[in-house]
């Protein structure tokens, strides 16, 4: 009984943040999806979802009902399991990274020490999850998409890491309320432009979207890795998606630009989130405008790019960081 | 087909086949390929045609030669105007009908504003091909406008069927001039915009610099005319090099590139539009007065025994019209000589080796028009 | 090394100035029409399929079942029948029908007309379950028609 005493805290807490999760991961879903089309759609000149709702608002919910109430096609050749287990693979880890996110200095699930590497840790699973989905759907466009996926991840992963690594130095720690903490009069992003920019870069390739869309580039690939995918299974890709953009911009937000600082609010404390979701959802917004402006680029560029300019100026930028760390 | 499939797949171990088509979002219509790839790079290839055949050139044989116009439309949904060219003209110098000048000034102008539109859908889809989705609405914003005048005039938005033997169907108006040449402006004003946002970006530049080499020798052995032809530095173009119509009235420039890769055919393209102004303009400003149709037109139009030819410059390049007649009204054969045709041949061995990505924007750059080839 | 970032730097400009391009694009007004609820106007010169011309001194179609446009059609779309009754000069039109499904909408039909009774309609929104329903009895139509 005083086991179970000690542990309650700990359970409703559990409970409480998985509940806040799956709020987060559906909210952001929700929101991003109507907002991504309705920007879209003024890029395009044309008014985007208008029907259902007030200028659409219901869209996203009534296409979540729609994917539900659809069959789960499985292809007669596709290896059943993997098929089946690929969605939910993609989907179910961009929980963990929320637990470890400081939305404000109250706000988090849990503060660990090791906070940056879990997040990059369970961002990573996406690629599996690519890579069975592709795999096992037995398309030929599906294995394409999910090879050039694991090859763009694992290159982009470098400058990505090796840029928040110059944070790390600089802050001497993992965690990421006190990376957060430590940008109380100066952003990072003054500090590390460069590392900010590469990070961004990354990130874009991180979370598959265009211009760096090669794993779904449907003018090659009809739809890449979810070429087979339907209905739900479907759908659990796009909310792993849009989680994982939200995961990313979230980090950029809590390395450079300050986690949930800003013009101090009554309770600063709790109320820290209103600036954190802004600045992440001013990323996104970020990620969908360049999402609608630019060609994709062609596979072996997307590399070269990678090599020859990202990881070499991470690397610099990382070096002069050190130098710099130890002088000062 | 399978034969084919087993062929290819038997011929290596690690190769191995992927069907391109024919629904595919890259293919615009039902043309396929079979790529044989070994990773990605595409080893061989084989254009599958015959999805959309409709035997517009048998059809030809049935009925009276006039009876076939609202067909040429058909095979061409992009270049309708300039396919009706190419036939009333062959009529016309079949029978030897003269059109009056109005009509040809008419023709002219319309056959122009049909080419725009169809370089500014080219466009639209090219970049989606390749993979940006804002252009393609920027195009068509622009090309709606070339729909509304045209479907002022001709009554259609697509297939027109507006030239006749001996003339057009019906005058252009005031309101048609004055639309046309705000229509002039508009898009001269819209080229920095395609400009910064298209044509200068650098990842467009990346996907399309030496991708799809042509050279004029290879042009020639596969018949390969219009743009493509003239990104290899060719400056043939039949509106200069046999002019029909009155063609030879008006002041333009062909453009040309050099480099022959998929940057040049988009590039002379591109600058195509302005041209086509150019020659609407004069034409504007040039505009007689008189009748739109030739006077004496026979209902039943008998045509001489012999054989006749017409070629007209389409969007896309040399399209003729090739009649052999043996005394009547119909035409006892009918060949159609499309550019697309021509040019697909050359995927093989222009997309040899490529990797995907560049398969599908070199064969965006051909500008393919499915219904052309399958006509 | 000086090519490699000028390229860089050429290279960024370039998605920059593409970025403030989409950005007011943003900003500006929309082009589109959202068709079911506003509806462009259509110009009166559209070519939608056939009709017969009511004309106003008669009440009714001038029709003689002629049958040119019968002859004429390439696609064999039309068809028209008469019939002589008492008292009434020349033929009465009894069957018009269009087969629209077939139609290419050339227009030779309306152009050999000898009475101009035909003509074309303004009608494009033309949506159907089955073929029979692009089946016109253009004499019906024209009856219905006020």
């Amino acid at each position: 009984m005083e086991i179970f005493n000690s542990l309650l805290p700990e359970l409703i807490r559990i409970v409480v943040c998985a509940v806040c999760g799956a709020v987060i991961v559906f909210g952001n879903a929700l929101v991003m999806g109507y907002a991504e089309r309705k920007l879209a759609g003024r890029i395009m000149l044309r008014p985007g979802p208008m029907e259902v709702g007030f200028h659409g608002l219901y869209q996203l919910v009534v296409d979540g009902l729609k994917l539900m109430g659809k069959q789960l096609v499985i292809p007669v050749n596709a290896d059943k399991p993997l098929y089946m287990l690929a969605p939910l693979l993609a989907f179910a880890p961009v929980f963990v990274p929320l637990l470890v996110l400081p939305f404000s200095e109250k706000i988090q699930g849990f503060d660990l020490d090791i906070g940056m590497l879990v997040i990059l840790a369970f961002a990573s699973i996406n690629v599996l999850a690519i890579l069975i989905g592709g795999w096992s759907s037995n398309n030929k466009y599906s294995l394409f998409g999910a090879i050039r996926s694991v090859a763009q991840n694992v290159a982009y992963e470098i400058p990505m890491l090796i840029s928040l690594l110059a944070i790390v130095f600089m802050t001497n720690t993992f965690s990421l309320k006190e990376i957060a903490a430590a940008q109380s009069p100066v952003w990072f992003v003054v500090i590390q432009p460069l590392a900010f920019l590469i990070y961004i870069v990354a990130m874009v390739a991180e979370t598959n979207r265009a211009p760096f869309d090669l794993p779904e580039a449907e003018s090659e690939l009809t739809a890449g890795f979810h070429t087979e995918y339907s209905g739900m299974s479907f759908s659990l890709f796009v909310l792993g998606e849009y989680a994982n953009m939200f995961i990313v911009c979230s980090v950029a937000t809590v390395f450079f630009l300050g986690g949930s600082s800003g013009i101090p609010l009554p309770f600063f404390e709790y109320t820290g989130i209103v600036w954190f979701l802004m600045k992440v959802y001013l990323l996104m917004f970020f990620l969908v405008w360049i999402r609608w402006t630019y060609p994709r680029t062609r596979f072996d560029q997307l590399m070269n790019f990678c090599w020859k300019y990202l990881i070499p100026f991470s690397l610099v930028n990382l070096l002069i960081t050190v130098v710099m760390v130890k002088l000062v | 087909m399978s034969m084919d499939i087993e062929v290819l797949e038997d011929s290596s171990h690690h190769r191995y086949v992927l069907n391109m088509g024919p629904q595919h979002p890259s293919t615009h219509g039902v043309l396929r390929v079979l790529l044989e790839l070994e990773g990605e790079y595409a080893m061989h290839l084989l254009p599958v045609l015959g999805y959309g055949h409709r035997c517009h050139e048998k059809i030809a044989e049935f009925k009276p030669a006039k009876s076939f116009m609202p067909n040429t439309a058909r095979m061409d949904y992009l270049g309708a105007l300039i396919y009706n060219h190419g036939f009333a003209q062959l009529l016309e110098k079949a029978v030897g009908i003269e059109v009056p000048e109005r009509a040809e000034y008419i023709r002219v102008i319309t056959s122009e504003l049909n080419r725009i539109q169809s370089h500014l859908l080219w466009y639209g889809a090219y970049l989606l091909d390749l993979g940006a989705f804002t252009p393609i609405m920027y195009a068509f914003d622009d090309r709606e406008h070339i729909l509304d005048i045209l479907e002022d005039v001709t009554g259609s938005r697509l297939t027109y069927c507006y030239f006749r033997v001996g003339g057009v169907s019906k005058d252009i108006d005031e309101k048609f001039v004055t639309k046309t040449r705000a229509f002039i402006d508009r898009l001269r004003s819209r080229y920095s915009l395609y400009e910064t946002l298209v044509n200068g970006n650098v990842i467009l530049e990346n996907r399309l610099n030496d991708v799809g080499d042509l050279n004029p020798h290879t042009c020639n052995r596969y018949g390969i005319t219009g743009p493509l032809l003239r990104g290899t530095g060719v400056a043939y173009d039949i509106r200069r090099a046999e002019p029909y119509s009155i063609y030879s009235q008006f002041d333009f420039e062909i453009p040309t590139a050099t480099k022959g890769d998929c940057m040049a055919s988009f590039m002379v393209r591109f600058r195509e539009l302005e041209q086509s102004l150019r020659i609407i303009e004069q034409a504007l400003d040039g505009l007689p007065e008189g009748p739109v149709m030739a006077a004496k037109v026979p209902k039943k139009l008998n045509i001489p025994a012999g054989d006749y030819n017409s070629s007209v410059e389409s969007p896309r390049g040399e399209l003729s019209f090739y009649l052999v007649s043996d005394g009547t009204d119909v035409p006892y054969r009918l060949k159609v000589r499309t550019p697309s045709y021509s040019n697909l041949s050359v995927v093989p061995e222009m997309c040899q080796g490529m990797l995907i990505s560049d398969v599908v924007s070199a064969m965006g750059a051909l500008d393919l028009v499915i219904p052309e080839i399958d006509r | 090394m000086k090519s490699y970032f000028s390229e860089l730097f050429r290279g960024a400009w370039s998605l920059i100035l593409g970025l403030k391009v989409t950005i007011k694009a943003m900003f500006s007004p929309i082009v589109t029409c959202q068709y079911p609820r506003e509806k462009l106007e259509i110009t009166p010169n559209y070519r939608g399929h056939i009709d017969l011309v009511k004309f106003a001194d008669t009440g009714t179609h001038k029709c003689i079942s002629c049958g040119s446009c019968m002859r004429e059609c390439p696609s064999d779309c039309i068809v028209v029948e008469g019939e002589k009754r008492e008292g009434v000069k020349g033929k009465v039109c009894v069957v018009f029908n269009l087969d629209f499904t077939k139609c290419s909408l050339c227009g030779a039909c309306v152009e050999v007309c000898p009475t101009k009774t035909l003509d074309y309609s303004n009608d494009y929104e033309l949506a159907g379950y089955e073929r029979a329903n692009f089946h016109f009895d253009l004499l019906k139509r024209v009856e219905e028609r006020e």
